[in-house]
């Protein structure tokens, strides 16, 4: 009987929330990789391993392998590193993605990007996006503060390895197709309320993701409105009109609809959490024409949640899931495309990230 | 052989690393890389680039607050500390 695994990154290690097919009953475990803060785990369906990109204030940054769905673990960071005269440091590893063919890849701060041919066990550099518009500023540790996550995404193509996006944090959006040796900026059309001294960069892109039924769709929350690419990240429009705010994070893409799209939107300021206190994941069921809340099952008085920006997902049932944790340690699952929810875990420490894998 | 003395954050990584270690080794990074010999990637959990210690890594030699080049006698005591850094 298929199982389904949530894999939960957060400031005190990674937790995983298992349930059977009916996603109703769910079963926790951990912490694991020691308490170190995670900023995302992944289930790599090739190895059948589990990967958490995590760094501990004290002992640097690792990626935990687990090949055994959580019973026992190891780290590395052989090679997670730019050399003693590099002049920049590898701060943290924060975002993870496997590779068609099963290559890993993390993103790092300072900005790069490791890859690991051998499932984990050795890493090396494969491009830290140099002589990109905006390579100067993100190389000054002035720019590199402690929340600052650097490579804040990475997103394989399905087929063809060599080409994948990568964020840049407050710098944009870029894609490789030819693995990392070149690269070209994706922010054709985007909106920013601040200079910039480039015309390409100098964007704030949250999360990117992509249909799985229509490779040229895409959205991505960002920090000045939500948007939608029907060229492949070529050009991009504004689809924010609707919607509470135009800021959040979090955002998650419908496996078989093309025009179906989730976010949560936030109050802007310095606080970042849901509207009114009231907790509310928006869809949109023509590709951002409309938008609509859906509530049902979520607290909706004095519930002041923040989301961040990998800590929503959504799994490729036919009748879809959806999933997302808060930086207060509750995790929230839909079973039905986000029209009924329920709490699953209610006191984890603050959550960094939410991915979801469904086991045979 | 140098007494060394390392933080409850670090053993748990490595399979049969425990609090104290006997060592023999001039400087506090030959200390470190005696013990990578026996735990591989133990180093870089103490050492980033440069070579240079981790910001909330410290290291006492005799009491004294030491860096990766300090000398380290033979009955010297070395401890590593995984000092305060938030909540």
């Amino acid at each position: 009987m298929a199982r389904t695994l949530l894999l939960v990154g957060t400031r005190k290690g990674t937790f995983l929330l298992e349930s059977d097919a009916d996603r109703r009953d769910w079963e926790l475990r951990g912490p694991y990789c020691e308490g170190w803060p995670v900023y995302h785990a992944i289930y790599d369906a090739g190895s059948g391993s589990i990967f958490a990109a995590a760094a501990s204030e004290w002992h640097g940054s690792a990626v935990w392998r687990s090949r055994d769905l959580g019973e026992t673990w190891t780290h590395s960071s052989e090679g997670l590193a730019y050399g003693d005269d590099a002049g920049r440091k590898v701060s943290k590893v924060s975002s993870l993605a496997v590779s068609p063919g099963g290559r890993l890849l993390v993103g790092a701060e300072a900005p790069g990007i490791f890859e690991s041919r051998d499932d984990g066990e050795t890493w090396s550099l494969l491009s830290t996006l140099a002589g990109q518009p905006g390579s100067e500023v993100w190389d000054d540790p002035a720019n590199q503060p402690p929340g600052h996550l650097g490579i804040s995404a990475l997103m394989p193509d399905t087929d063809d390895a060599a080409r994948f996006w990568t964020i840049v944090q407050g710098i944009g959006a870029f894609e490789t197709a030819d693995d990392g040796g070149t690269w070209t900026p994706r922010n054709r059309g985007l909106r920013r309320d601040w200079p910039s001294e480039w015309e390409e960069v100098g964007y704030c892109v949250h999360r990117l993701v992509r249909s799985p039924s229509d490779p040229q769709r895409m959205f991505q929350q960002n920090h000045v409105g939500m948007h939608r690419s029907d060229d492949g990240g070529h050009s991009w429009t504004e689809i924010t009109d609707g919607l509470p705010s135009e800021f959040g994070f979090a955002a998650a893409v419908h496996p078989h609809d093309r025009d179906t799209f989730y976010v949560i939107p936030l109050d802007p300021g310095h606080g970042r959490v849901m509207h009114d206190g009231k907790v509310a994941v928006w869809q949109t069921r023509d590709a951002g024409s409309s938008w609509r809340p859906l509530r049902s099952g979520l607290p909706q008085e004095g519930a002041h949640l923040g989301v961040l920006r990998a800590a929503m997902t959504i799994d490729a049932s036919d009748s879809p899931g959806l999933y997302f944790g808060t930086s207060t340690g509750q995790v929230f699952a839909s079973a039905d495309e986000g029209e009924s929810w329920s709490e699953i875990a209610s006191y984890l420490p603050a959550i960094s990230s939410v991915e979801v894998a469904v086991l045979d | 052989m140098a007494d060394l003395h390392l933080p409850t954050t670090l053993t748990p990584l490595f399979p049969g690393l425990t609090r104290r270690v006997d060592v023999e080794a001039g400087t506090v990074l030959a200390a470190i890389d005696e013990l990578e010999a026996q735990w591989p990637g133990l180093r870089d959990r103490l050492v980033e680039e440069g070579p240079a210690l981790r910001r909330h890594i410290h290291v006492y030699v005799d009491r004294e607050r030491a860096g990766l080049d300090t000398a380290i006698e033979p009955r010297s005591r070395v401890d590593v500390i995984a000092a305060i850094s938030g909540g």
